[in-house]
């Protein structure tokens, strides 16, 4: 089932009488391939939790229209849409067991629609067997770990097989360990299943490992929507730039004069198709070569071993933030006796900003 | 000195004070109930048997305490309990002047006790001028006066009730209102989206959540109209036998200081009874309970 989302826009009325209103999510507006795996990844606050809600409905949206495949779903009650929903702290039922608790959502149905109750059990097993849990079936919440109470609230969603299933940060409870087990799970569970899931994060990383696309917002605008490799390849500002990728782009003030950038004195890349003027610079921290005669001179302050890479923290007067981070694989050689480090920029790896709009400007190199 | 030594001269404020004030006492009421013939003035008594029991067991008064203490209990606990159910999932479910309900319906837990007698006075009492707000409703609907205080038991017992519920309502209607909004909205949310009923995500949901708070309530109740006496004594004065009124407290007080009163042995053998009839009570609500509420 696809999901059409069109100019959906949600404002909240002000705390003060004469305030402007609220606007949490402003002109959305995306269509939702069928069958996909979808992050809406921003910070707290940027409307992503509530553009879920509006999905789900229990949110009315002020503004816009939500579609389920060609049904207008915008004014519908939550339990006539057909979607499952996860909640970040599972909502598991405490008095109930995992089976009853399963159930649940099957027990509501009602008339024709109502299976009968040996059927109901058996699709209770089926999805419980789908999320590998069928041997607690007995058990109360309680009594189960974060990752399998997990497990049961996606079972639970899943048990009266909804058209969109919606997960609402699923992994931020989870320890470190299991977080990174628990993903590629529902990404597993996705694809056995087809449905199409919408889930919120503020983690980027868990959104770029195991969505289809990826919806990046801030302050209930859509910032840029795309695969996630497109995404970080190719930001489409600033703001997108900063907030994909672990450890962060390290940003520059720069200058581009006569087809050369440059970073406070350093002449480091030619840029092709850019006048003469003042930019911002962002540079992963992959995009950094060493070489002894490279163009970009820093300040060195410290190499940390990270196992297979090694990450050369140094400062450069042009910085735009504290510390420059590059990741720099162990084979090759670095002095870290030397008071300076020189580098070399892949080209692929840096990014130009326009100062007023931080909108990508996009070179030749 | 040792640990234990200073252990125990910390503690000895609390043991002597316990000691003298509670379990002094509660030994000293056992061993009058079992003393039969004991006299307070003289201190003496002419024999050790059950005496005592039989003789409250058989008080025509005593008889009609436990009935009265029966009636109340069964009477006023589920409806004084259910209504403040009922009250605060309505407090719960109003957004405008909750505030404002909330604070009526906690008004009588703060009122002075003669200012609330004072209010049924006026509502059930005859008097040289008037018959009481209740007796002109009746009228003005073309009843027969009906006189509350003085009158047929089942009016008596109707007023009792109703006094009894009214008094210990506000405190439940605060725990249940505080009970109900610990729910987490997280749990009303996934039931509407799986379109459960509001009627099944009250009984499925709601009740087993706030489960421990009503029973805890419910105990507490019990506990609390079994040892009803200031109230009955409130509206329908100290001679409570004579009203046929009398509560099982109130017939223990009246063993004692009532005019009819001097008699700790028959006071301490009632106590007991009462005290072996609420342990019973209590016993069943937990196992009960425990039986129930279990997450």
């Amino acid at each position: 089932m696809k999901v059409v989302l069109q100019h959906l826009t949600k404002k909240f009325p002000s705390r003060q009488k004469k305030g402007e209103d609220v606007v949490a999510v402003s002109d959305f507006t995306f269509e939702i391939p069928d069958g996909k795996l979808i992050g809406l990844l921003g910070p707290s606050g940027c409307g992503k939790s509530t553009t879920l809600n509006m999905i789900c409905g229990l949110e009315p949206p002020t503004g816009g229209h939500i579609f389920f495949g060609e049904d207008d779903v915008t004014r519908l009650p939550p339990e006539n849409r057909g979607v499952g929903l996860v909640f970040q702290n599972y909502a598991l039922y405490p008095h109930m067991t995992v089976r009853q608790n399963i159930l649940f959502p099957l027990q509501n149905l009602k008339g024709e629609a109502r299976p009968a109750k040996a059927e109901m059990l058996r699709r209770a097993e089926e999805a419980a067997r789908l999320v590998q849990i069928d041997a607690l079936m007995d058990r109360k919440p309680s009594e189960l770990s974060g990752g399998q109470q997990q497990r049961v609230a996606i079972a639970r969603a899943l048990v009266k097989m909804p058209k969109v299933l919606l997960l609402d940060e699923p992994l931020s409870n989870l320890d470190a360990r299991l977080r990174l087990q628990t993903r590629e799970e529902i990404r597993r569970i996705q694809r056995e299943t087809g449905i199409t899931t919408i889930f919120v994060t503020h983690d980027q990383e868990e959104a770029m490992s195991i969505s289809d696309l990826i919806v990046v917002m801030k302050e209930g605008v859509v910032h840029q929507i795309g695969r996630p490799q497109d995404v970080y390849d190719e930001p489409k500002n600033l703001f997108v730039a900063k907030f994909l990728g672990t450890p962060p782009i390290n940003v520059f003030s720069g200058e581009v004069r006569g087809g050369v950038l440059y970073l406070g004195e350093d002449g480091v890349l030619c840029v092709k198709g850019v006048g003469d003027r003042k930019v911002f610079v962002g540079v992963r921290p992959e995009g950094f070569l060493l070489q002894a005669a490279g163009p970009l001179c820093c300040t060195l302050r410290a190499v940390e071993v990270m196992g297979r890479d090694r990450s050369v923290v140094s400062a450069h007067p042009a910085l735009l933030g504290t510390e420059i981070r590059s990741i720099i694989p162990s084979d090759e050689v670095l002095d870290a006796g030397h008071e300076t480090v020189r580098f070399a920029l892949k080209p692929a790896k840096v990014h130009l900003f326009d100062t007023e709009t931080e909108a990508r400007i996009p070179f030749e190199a | 000195m040792n640990k234990n030594g200073k252990a125990w001269l910390y503690l000895l404020p609390a043991i002597a004070f316990l000691g003298v004030f509670m379990v002094y006492p509660l030994v000293d009421v056992f061993v009058y109930s079992f003393e039969e013939g004991y006299n307070s003035a003289s201190q003496t008594f002419w024999g050790i048997g059950l005496y005592n029991y039989a003789y409250v067991l058989h008080d025509p008064y005593f008889l009609q305490a436990v009935k009265n203490t029966f009636l109340l209990v069964i009477i006023t606990v589920p409806l004084s309990t259910g209504l403040a159910l009922l009250i605060s999932v309505g407090l719960n479910a109003i957004k405008p002047l909750r505030e404002l309900y909330q604070t009526v319906f906690f008004l009588p837990y703060v009122t002075n006790t003669l200012a609330v007698g004072l209010v049924f006075m006026i509502l059930f009492k005859k008097t040289a001028y008037s018959d009481g707000l209740i007796n002109l409703l009746i009228h003005f609907f073309g009843g027969r006066s009906v006189d509350f205080i003085d009158g047929p038991y089942w009016a008596k017992m109707l007023v009792m009730c109703i006094y009894t519920v009214w008094v210990v309502m506000p405190f439940k209607i605060l725990i249940l209102t505080s009970a109900l909004a610990s729910v987490r909205q997280d749990y009303y949310n996934a039931a509407k989206i799986d379109g459960t009923s509001r009627w099944r995500t009250f009984t499925r949901i709601t009740l087993p959540m706030i489960s421990p708070m009503i029973f805890y309530l419910v105990i507490t109740g019990f506990i609390g109209a079994f040892k009803a006496y200031s109230d009955e004594v409130a509206i329908f004065g100290t001679d409570l036998n004579a009203a046929g009124m009398n509560t099982i407290v109130g017939y223990v007080y009246d063993m004692l200081y009532g005019d009819s009163g001097g008699y700790p042995s028959y006071a301490s053998a009632a106590a007991l009874i009462l005290f072996a009839i609420v342990l019973t009570i209590t016993v069943i609500n937990l196992m009960i309970s425990r039986k129930n509420v279990q997450y």
